[in-house]
């Protein structure tokens, strides 16, 4: 784009000059760091130059550096709004390059952690979308309710935000106990919220006029943009790739893939409104279906005693009354329980760190938990390249994963599913009012962290 | 249709073109030469038997120390953590870098050398990078990918041509890999960094670029 020309005005006529107007980098109804310079006619956008890269931190740099599991922390940060998809699609791809698979009740517990994660995307990206237009008690409901499903992730990851949760081969921890109950409560809340919150939009006359019609884009142009995720569903393009390309159990849950017509921001608003509905059935299913936990060993033979006894009963050579025992770890380990292991790994010792019991508890799972954290040891997956894709809150996100046999990937490349959005940002605002800039760039739901990663 | 399908359909199209191509882990993969990539895109994208209406990814990847990576642990090379157990299928073993690298065959650990040590300036040898295209075809359901070989002389800034007026999703992803690998795409028509800011020296993606290196942070250049 040429910002310094201004075209000129026959004699005779007023003269017409364009207005180059500065949005961001640091605008409050900005979600990021994101400079989008605005050439106006008047109040009608003609020309934009959309730049990015405020946030960049290196991170496929900094992940050719670190073992495997060490990536795992820096794609918390790709999308902070639901890391738990990033450490599945992550994970999935190392494990697709080491070739095993986890087992069942951890490809449910994966399914139910990312489909709160996407929910509690969305919730964000509606709330705040609405919040932008003046509906500030919707942000409110919706952040409840966020805080409701947020709770939940603590409870099953430990942290909010930078969760961690998967492993190369499985999951950091089997799912809590109560966690069906909480989990069944917080989707009923979920449930009544996004009932208020349509109440409150779906039909409101303010809300309706400034996002119908407005950052229109046609199925074609969003195809050939490389756009997917609920913004290509919004076209009319039935693409998801849970359905598409399924990963974990997807297939085996039913769930539908809303669509819309018109391509604009109302239609966005739509699409995600009724994904979160999906996401909770997708739930609910999952909850029903996630084969049963794991069978604690039994109070007569299984007397938990501390690991540091146990040691010491081996030392002086007690093996009788230890042979049969569970000890019992240090609380800020708990989760990480022997006899639930079987069910949240796959059992491959080269990949998967041992139960602390083991660790503490005999000589062989001190070597494995060596192995695997040592300086230099670690997973080595063979020589290879993958790419997996899952869906991702806001469209397919891919890692593509180059291995050169050593402890640390060769190359990462992850696919941000809003950076295809984001080059199509020029297409959806020229024609529009200014202030429509505000809504369009509410249903992008750019994620400073995926997009300059 | 399926990886080998796939595959034996693209080298029936360009049987000079594809170098080669392997289906590691059920990614279908085709190596092609650089002269091809237009015509091969273009096929890809209209020809009723691919429908590739998708460039999901564009990337590169930076092959000149691939294999030379030495563990910095004592016998980092014995015990379970080594090699991948046999249970592991490996039916269709990955051929090694695409552009033909030295030390495609070595151990990890083993010295490789440098793509271009022993190969005098200006001679084509082993090709650096490897740029790196994702294809989906929504109406077929199938991925395909693409390997650019390039850089096979020691030339600053290896070029391909530019995908741009097939896909409107190469327009920043080419940007992204000139900015982070230096691979200049002909017939992009503004080609220029995205995520590092103007006045940035160097590819950061390269292999050369040292992971702490600092550089002094300009202001925004208008």
């Amino acid at each position: 784009m040429d910002l310094t020309k201004t075209p000129g005005s026959p004699p005779g006529e007023p003269e017409i000059r364009e207005m180059l107007l500065n949005v961001g980098p640091a605008h409050p109804a900005m979600h990021g760091i994101i400079r989008i310079v605005t050439k106006l006619d008047g109040e009608q956008i003609v020309d934009t130059d959309v730049e990015i890269g405020y946030l960049h931190r290196g991170f496929e740099k900094m992940a050719e550096t670190v073992d495997y599991n060490g990536v795992i922390p820096y794609t918390d940060r790709l999308n902070y709004v639901s890391p738990l998809i990033n450490n599945m699609g992550y994970c999935m791809a190392v494990e697709k390059l080491l070739g095993i698979s986890v087992p069942e009740r951890c490809h449910y517990i994966r399914v139910i952690v990312s489909e709160i994660s996407r929910i509690t995307d969305h919730l964000t990206c509606v709330g705040a979308g609405a919040m932008e237009l003046g509906a500030f008690s919707v942000f409110l409901y919706m952040i409840k309710a966020r805080e409701f499903l947020w709770e939940l992730v603590e409870m099953v990851t430990g942290a909010r935000l930078t969760v961690s949760y998967c492993r190369v081969g499985g999951v950091k921890a089997d799912l809590p106990e109560g966690f069906d109950e909480r989990c069944r409560k917080a989707l009923q809340e979920t449930r009544k919220v996004l009932a208020e919150s349509d109440a409150l939009l779906t039909r409101n006359r303010i809300f309706v006029d400034r996002m119908s019609g407005t950052g229109k884009i046609s199925a074609d142009d969003a195809i050939s943009h490389g756009i997917t995720g609920p913004f290509l569903r919004s076209t009319g393009v039935e693409y998801d790739v849970r359905k598409d390309c399924p990963y974990a159990v997807y297939d085996r849950l039913q769930f539908d893939v809303p669509v819309g017509t018109r391509g604009d921001n109302y239609d966005r608003f739509l699409v995600r409104m009724e994904e979160m509905e999906q996401s909770i059935r997708i739930v609910e299913q999952a909850l029903r279906d996630i084969p049963p936990g794991p069978f604690l060993a039994h109070p007569e033979t299984g007397r938990p005693i501390p690991a540091a006894e146990m040691v010491d009963e081996g030392k002086i050579g007690n093996i009788a009354a230890i042979v049969d025992a569970r000890a019992v770890t240090d609380p800020t380990l708990e989760g990480a329980a022997k006899s639930q292991h079987p069910n949240i790994e796959a059992g491959e010792k080269r990949v998967f760190l041992p139960a602390k019991e083991d660790t503490y508890g005999n000589i062989e799972g001190l070597m494995q938990q060596f192995k695997l954290v040592m300086y230099g040891h670690g997973i080595r997956p063979p020589k290879g390249e993958v790419y997996f894709p899952v869906e991702g809150a806001n469209g397919e996100l891919g890692f593509y994963i180059v291995s050169d046999g050593t402890s640390s990937a060769y190359r990462v490349r992850v696919r941000p599913p809003c950076f295809a959005i984001m080059s199509a940002l020029p297409k959806l605002l020229i024609g529009d009012m200014i202030a429509d800039v505000t809504p369009t760039f509410g249903s992008v739901n750019m994620i400073g962290g995926e997009l300059d990663r | 249709m399926n990886a080998a399908s796939l595959i034996q359909a693209v080298k029936d199209r360009f049987p000079a073109g594809v170098k080669a191509s392997h289906s590691y882990r059920g990614d279908a993969t085709v190596i092609l030469g650089r002269e091809f990539l237009l015509e091969a895109a273009r096929m890809l994208k209209e020809d009723t038997l691919f429908q590739m209406n998708f460039l999901m990814d564009l990337t590169a990847v930076d092959f000149s120390t691939f294999g030379t990576k030495r563990s910095p642990a004592f016998f980092a090379n014995s015990g379970i953590a080594v090699s991948p157990s046999p249970e592991i299928p490996d039916a269709d073993p990955w051929s090694g870098p695409p552009g033909g690298h030295p030390s495609a065959g070595a151990a990890p650990g083993t010295p490789g050398g440098h793509p271009s040590a022993g190969a005098a300036p200006g001679t084509p040898g082993p090709a650096r990078f490897v740029v790196v295209y994702h294809f989906f075809s929504l109406p077929l359901k199938h991925r395909l990918r693409l390997e650019i070989p390039v850089g096979e002389v020691e030339e600053a800034e290896p070029e391909v041509d530019s995908l741009s007026s097939l896909w409107a999703s190469a327009d920043w992803l080419e940007r992204e890999v000139w900015d982070m690998f230096g691979i200049r795409f002909r017939g992009h028509r503004h080609l220029k960094r995205i995520l590092m800011y103007e006045g940035f020296v160097g590819h950061p993606l390269r292999k050369d670029y040292p992971v702490n290196k600092r550089q002094p942070l300009i202001g925004p250049v208008n």
